[in-house]
């Protein structure tokens, strides 16, 4: 079972908000997707390696070069708030 | 179909431009019912048509899909276009550059009709998690297009669109496809670039096509598949024509069955399905079965490693670099943390306001199963079980050139039916799941239609083929769409 104040901690790692109601629903949710998920439990993975990727692909690279990109006026746009062509944080002091 | 309208195109029956413009009287009629299309894109499409007429007119030589009118799902990138993943967290979101398969089909000459809706950020399967509205089946209003694509399939199925892209991270492209009568494949995890797809979890995430037949995909398939230096895992391809392998030859060639699954249908899937697999053995193919022992944990697994690579994806949504910022003035009951107060209510609050409720339900879940303490019961355990998995897959394949398995266990449900009830809703992709979790390619193929709730529903079976050989799926599932003509 997961307690409400475990929701409130998750729910603070998430950085979502969530109010009185939604938390108790969230207890309910999330415990009997647990639960559920608990089957796996039952799966003997002793000496199993983890799949990293699936089609066993590795060490990609490509040349580290510089590019320009040319959209940046696009990306200035979407900025909810901007000042000077720059992106506005909030205060962080 | 595609071939056919390309066809008229050469011959002058027809202009790119009217063409596109009678899929908009299409939609006109008939959007306002089945809500297929969250964004038009008529200017653009009708640019890229009159470029495709000019080359005509001059004479030169013009691609298979040049000119034929399609539909994007609204998670793709298309550069000055409104890209919402469905979601109000990126409801006033332009995307500022195109997703791969958008250049590769602008290369090609195809023309966008539109964006279509899906369950918010791909996460469904019924398009009921969309922030804007369900989109409902062709084939009957009161059912699911089935999800995430079901904008994509629901617009094919409408004659809306000539095809249409899907993403397929748990069944998002079959299960549409087989709830609305069309094809759908998902393609081997690598074969398609996604760059410029909104990530949901990317050690599951592909693109492909939705369209009416299985050259259509191919064709698609064709035009879209390839390495790019944007995405890492894009695998090396020979820049293949997918439509060249459909010989309807499938004489001696093993296809696996897993008993377990087709005993644990209803009678009438039943029916469909045995009637499949009777015309594959008239049609020269031995019906082998086979064991996929470790295939029941495959939902499980899903609902561990998907939940963990949203929660890490979609953290990107703050409120702060683009999307929606809010800031309701409140203080929040969460005090727990040290950053400064004003920073972390934003993020708090954006995230509260724009996702929904599934989406926060598997960013929720996600958090939980990486956080301290629980990551080796949770995301280690379940990559161990993918790779067991893996290896029946493996195993199964020394036998048998394809599986062949039910695309889902119904046909489309009822809107509104398992909305309440997130764990029913996530057994619709019981049979799809799989091939996302070893990375194999599948293809859902309209098989006999299914006698449902005193209803006459479409029905789709799957066809799961080993790594990289899309080929194979694709001549199978053609010799049976040739056979049942």
């Amino acid at each position: 079972m997961i307690s409400t104040d475990e929701v409130k901690h998750i729910a603070a790692l998430a950085r979502i908000g969530l109010n009185e109601k939604e938390i108790e629903k969230f207890s309910h949710d999330l415990s009997s997707t647990l639960d559920w998920i608990a089957q796996l439990e039952e799966v003997d993975v002793a000496g199993v390696l983890p799949t990293a990727h699936i089609t066993g692909m590795g060490n990609i690279s490509r040349e580290d070069g510089v590019t320009d990109f040319f959209e940046k006026e696009k990306i200035v746009k979407l900025f909810p708030e901007s000042k000077n062509g720059y992106d506005k944080v909030k205060s962080v002091l | 179909m595609i071939r056919e309208l390309h066809e008229k195109l050469i011959n002058k029956e027809i202009t790119a431009e009217q063409l596109a413009l009678n899929y908009f009287d299409v939609i006109e009629k008939k959007d306002k019912d089945i809500f297929a299309y969250l964004t038009l894109t008529k200017e653009l499409a009708l640019e890229q048509a009159r470029k495709v007429d000019a080359k005509i007119a001059r004479g030169e030589k013009i691609e298979l899909l040049e000119g034929i009118p399609g539909a994007i799902k609204d998670n793709l990138c298309i550069a000055g276009v409104r890209t919402t993943a469905s979601s109000k967290i990126l409801d006033n979101y332009i995307a500022p550059y195109d997703a791969t398969v958008i250049e590769r089909l602008e290369e090609v000459g195809a023309v966008f009709l539109g964006k279509t809706n899906l369950d918010e950020f791909a996460m469904g399967s019924s398009t009921e998690n969309s922030a804007y509205g369900v989109t409902k089946n062709p084939h009957d209003l009161t059912r699911v297009s089935g999800g995430s694509s079901g904008g994509s399939a629901a617009a094919v199925a409408a004659g809306e669109a000539v095809w249409a892209l899907g993403t397929d991270t748990g069944g998002s492209i079959r299960e549409p496809a087989s709830f609305c009568g069309l094809v759908g494949l998902k393609p081997t995890y690598g074969r398609v670039s996604r760059y410029g797809a909104i990530a949901m979890a990317s050690s599951l995430d592909q693109i492909g096509p939705l369209t009416k037949t299985v050259e259509d995909a191919a064709i698609v398939l064709s035009a879209i598949a390839g390495q790019d230096k944007m995405d890492a895992t894009s695998a090396h391809s020979s820049g293949k024509d997918y439509a060249k392998c459909l010989t309807g030859e499938i004489q001696g060639l093993r296809i696996g069955i897993v008993k377990e699954h087709i005993d644990g249908l209803g009678e009438d899937e039943k029916k469909s399905i045995l009637e499949v697999i009777e015309t594959y053995k008239k049609l020269g193919a031995e019906i082998v079965e086979v064991e996929l022992p470790h295939s029941k944990y495959s939902l499980a697994t899903y609902y561990i490693i998907q939940p963990c690579e949203v929660s890490s994806n979609l953290a990107r949504y703050d409120g702060i670099k683009y999307g929606l910022s809010v800031n309701d003035e409140k203080e929040s009951n969460l005090a727990e943390s040290n950053l400064p107060k004003k920073l972390l209510e934003t993020y708090l609050d954006s995230r509260q306001y724009g996702f929904g409720k599934e989406v926060q339900r598997r960013i929720m879940l996600g958090t939980y199963a990486l956080s301290s303490g629980y990551y080796d019961a949770y995301y280690l355990k379940a990559q161990k079980v993918r790779t067991l998995i893996k290896k029946d897959f493996e195993e199964a394949f020394k036998n048998v050139d394809l599986i062949l398995t039910p695309t889902a266990p119904t046909p489309a449900f009822k809107i509104g039916e398992k909305t309440e009830d997130p764990l029913q809703m996530y057994l619709a992709d019981m049979f799809s799941i799989t091939a996302n979790i070893v990375g194999v390619p599948a293809i859902s193929v309209p098989g006999p239609e299914v006698a449902f709730e005193g209803k006459t529903l479409p029905f789709g079976f799957q066809l799961m083929g080993k790594w990289f050989d899309e080929e194979n799926i694709l001549r199978v599932a053609h010799a049976y769409e040739i056979a049942k003509k």
